[in-house]
């Protein structure tokens, strides 16, 4: 028996497919996210928008508020460690929790590496702006990848951005002939055999999840549209009018985003969604997409 | 033969993949009314509690629990055991189903398993994986663990594994569901 493989922490990612993620910050909202239909949750103490609001260092939960939440709900938890943060992430990995998210959401702690997520059992998700930063996660041992966006501001732009970017390089390097691969591998900063991969299969060797931003039905079925496996949605739910229909709805546009009447019926009369933040507004200081490249 | 493959949520492509290796053709299934036209289905691995409240909004449960208690052929995998064996859903398995009955993500393995009547081992990828227990005689036991845990399993046309064959690229479990299907189809042919 073999425990911690990359088939197996990848095919848990491949098992999430067409699914909504939701960040949760106690059991009262774990349950209302499980029986709305998510596919996991990520347990953390401050919602990413209310991070940004707090300012200060954002670390891991304390895993007493994680184990409380695996405790409550039967679908698995994902929780968030630091960026290079190799304890922070032994200790989620200590706790049980079914996924660890690198995370830029949270304050780096090592601004040059990321942990070597290889040496871990327990799977990890990063996040990522093109291609060359898919494939150097996936290098360091990422077992599924999402779009960063921009996390915290209910402003989808970003991360369509981030999908269009990478499904567009991966086109690019499908189409390219066998003796330009190296060149892209060093033009994109990325290891030379997943360059390598792509070029053969024209997809990653993960599943690629939407984040940063998702905020309505209708932006989880754009970013599905768009070619996301599924989608993250953090702030959006809980900071919306009604988090229990808002949350229902994301899961039935997220999985039928092609099916417009339903999903114009799914978001009649669900109240307000999360107010929302100009890019323009945020600080270059302010935005946490830059981190961890 | 078209095979559908329930596209609600979970590891759809992979069976579709899976079905092209066997040279049989897939179809997506999210409508009731793309059930027509197929000869059986398969239900893929995924989160069993968000297949089945997506299949009760769809209203695609009880059309398609019909079609199976009526004898349609059904592959169920992992997700797909589970919905396949509990009574609120397809309820066609007589036995008890334990969800993430080997732990949660840290216990995820991969096993070779000795399965009946495949002549080498298969290799088992069990990902937060039920098995089922209390199983009545009318189900065929075709594979367990640790003696009492069955881990695949048929009744009738009804064809479950609690690990996931469509991540091996081995596709001997595909082409036993396709020769029920064949068998089947023999059977209800005006010229059989």
């Amino acid at each position: 028996m073999e425990k911690g493989t990359t088939l197996v922490k990848r095919g848990m990612a491949q098992m999430q497919k067409g699914g909504v993620i939701m960040d949760v910050a106690n059991v009262e909202q774990a349950k209302i996210a499980e029986a709305a239909g998510a596919v996991a949750v990520m347990a953390l103490e401050r919602v990413p928008s209310d991070i940004r609001a707090a300012g200060g260092v954002a670390r891991m939960s304390d895993p007493a508020m994680i184990e409380q939440i695996m405790a409550a709900v039967t679908i698995p938890v994902m929780a968030k460690a630091r960026i290079g943060h190799l304890v922070e992430a032994r200790v989620l990995e200590a706790v049980g929790v079914d996924y660890i998210d690198e995370s830029e959401v949270l304050t780096p702690a090592d601004d040059t590496y990321h942990i070597d997520k290889t040496a871990f059992e327990v799977p990890f998700v990063c996040g990522c702006r093109d291609l060359g930063e898919a494939l150097r996660r996936i290098g360091e041992g990422a077992s599924m990848l999402r779009t960063k966006g921009e996390p915290g501001t209910g402003n989808i732009i970003e991360a369509v951005r981030h999908m269009e970017k990478v499904n567009e390089q991966i086109a690019q390097v499908q189409a390219a002939q066998p003796n330009q691969l190296m060149t892209i591998a060093r033009d994109l900063r990325a290891p030379y055999d997943l360059v390598k991969y792509v070029h053969e299969n024209g997809k990653l060797p993960v599943i690629n999840f939407a984040a940063g931003g998702v905020s309505t039905p209708a932006d989880a079925a754009l970013m599905m549209n768009l070619g996301a496996d599924g989608v993250f949605v953090g702030s959006g739910i809980f900071h919306s009018e009604n988090p229990e229909k808002f949350a229902k709805a994301i899961v039935a546009a997220t999985a039928h985003p092609t099916d417009y009447a339903l999903i114009a019926e799914v978001s009649k009369n669900i109240g307000k969604p999360m107010k929302g933040i100009e890019m323009a507004t945020l600080s270059d200081d302010q935005k946490m997409a830059s981190r961890g490249v | 033969m078209i095979v559908g493959v329930l596209n609600l949520q979970g590891a759809v492509s992979e069976h579709v993949d899976m079905l092209a290796q066997c040279q049989v053709e897939a179809k997506l299934i999210k409508k009731v009314g793309d059930l027509t036209g197929i000869d059986g289905i398969i239900i893929p691995g995924g989160e069993s509690t968000v297949i089945y409240k997506l299949l009760v909004q769809e209203q695609l449960l009880d059309p398609l629990k019909k079609l199976i208690h009526a004898g349609f052929p059904v592959f169920g995998t992992c997700a797909g055991l589970v919905l396949l064996t509990q009574p609120k859903a397809f309820g066609v398995l007589k036995a008890e189903v334990v969800r993430n009955g080997f732990g949660r993500q840290k216990d995820s393995f991969e096993q070779a398993i000795s399965v009946a009547g495949f002549d080498a081992p298969f290799h088992g990828v069990f990902i937060r994986a039920p098995y089922l227990t209390a199983v009545d005689e009318s189900v065929t036991v075709l594979a367990t663990i640790d003696d009492d845990k069955v881990i695949a399993a048929q009744y009738e046309h009804t064809l479950v594994t609690a690990f996931h064959p469509e991540l091996t690229g081995d596709t001997r479990f595909h082409e036993k569901f396709i020769r029920l299907i064949e068998k089947r189809q023999d059977f209800f042919s005006p010229n059989a």
